[in-house]
């Protein structure tokens, strides 16, 4: 009723207002979604990243109460505020290296699964690289002697036992 | 030709010997890398008491940090060598640590078994613990004059352990200006 009494270029241009409006908001709807996908999108991704460094580590790293667990497999009481430690030092910004540093400064170098190779570790990661050596090395000791007997021409039957092969052979 | 024969022999004497030896290491006792160092900061509430007590309060002393729970079972075997050297006098600076306990049943700990400790200082969340490389209650750490780690013992304090170990060094940082 309204729309009739007033004329239709008005109409039009209230339409357009209306339109204009819309569009507007939808723009500035479809901008924070975006962004807010984004955002989302970098978070997780970062949440991801994080939450990885966080499971090496813990897979890295010994719980001392439970010796031959890592803190990942370990519940015990002390892995747990170790494990805490690790997520409040990765949330921190703090490196790998230097999260393994924080570690082994309190718990030694015990504390990390993989020994690092120094003075005192050497015998156990050359070790067994020696005894590879070294059990190669009597191997070809052992063929080269078996081989030189192999070389070596027999001796020849002197004339008594050529008689006694054959008198035994008939 | 004979060295030939003996060497299995002599291998195995060899593999023996680093096996007894193993049978006599005691994996339990894992070496702290904090011996000779600054010993960590804290600023932890002392227990039963109204105030707080930090690196700095022990600071120009030797003094014994002994770490104990009341749900801790070597704790109760250990207690009561604390207390008789405590009452002789041949312990003075005695300082617990109080370790991811509750405050009543420390306290509770205290009245029942009896209070060696100069002041026992309350780690509820166990970080200061981490800090000291703590992974097995009772521990036992000898800081000199200076603020510097010395001797740390793991597990229950023994009298032999006492006497052998602990007692000298705490003689030796004494005479040390």
């Amino acid at each position: 009723m309204i729309a009739r009494a007033l004329p239709a270029a008005q109409i039009s241009r209230i339409l357009r207002c209306i339109l204009r409006f819309v569009m507007l908001k939808n723009a500035q709807i479809c901008a924070a979604g975006i962004a807010l996908f984004c955002l989302t999108g970098v978070v997780t991704a970062n949440q991801s990243a994080q939450m990885q460094r966080y499971e090496k580590l813990a897979a890295e790293l010994r719980c001392l109460v439970c010796q031959n667990q890592s803190l990942a497999d370990s519940s015990a009481d002390l892995a747990q505020d170790l494990k805490r430690e690790v997520r409040t030092l990765i949330s921190q910004g703090k490196t790998d290296a230097e999260i393994k540093a924080y570690m082994q400064s309190r718990y030694g170098d015990f504390v990390l699964y993989r020994p690092p190779l120094q003075g005192n570790t050497a015998l156990l990661w050359l070790g067994p690289f020696v005894g590879l050596a070294g059990a190669a090395g009597v191997a070809a000791w052992m063929m080269r002697k078996r081989k030189s007997v192999r070389q070596e021409p027999s001796a020849p039957l002197s004339e008594e036992d050529r008689r006694e092969l054959e008198a035994r052979l008939k | 030709m004979k060295l030939k024969f003996f060497l299995p022999l002599i291998g195995f004497i060899v593999l023996a010997g680093f096996l007894f030896v193993g049978l006599r290491l005691d994996p339990r006792e894992v070496p702290s890398p904090l011996i000779g160092k600054p010993a960590p900061a804290f600023d932890l509430p002392v227990l039963g008491a109204n105030q707080r007590a930090n690196l700095a309060t022990f600071q120009g002393k030797v003094w014994v940090l002994n770490v104990w729970a009341s749900w801790c079972v070597s704790c109760r075997d250990e207690h009561p060598l604390f207390v008789e050297l405590s009452k002789r006098g041949e312990l003075k600076n005695l300082v617990g640590l109080n370790y991811k306990d509750r405050d009543v049943a420390a306290q509770k700990w205290l009245t029942d078994l009896g209070n060696p400790y100069q002041l026992s200082i309350v780690d509820a969340d166990g970080r200061v613990g981490i800090d000291y490389g703590v992974y097995g209650v009772p521990e036992t750490f000898v800081i000199d004059k200076r603020g510097v780690i010395r001797y740390k013992h793991i597990g229950a304090v023994t009298r032999k352990a006492w006497d052998e170990k602990i007692k000298p060094v705490l003689a030796a940082l004494d005479n040390q200006s």
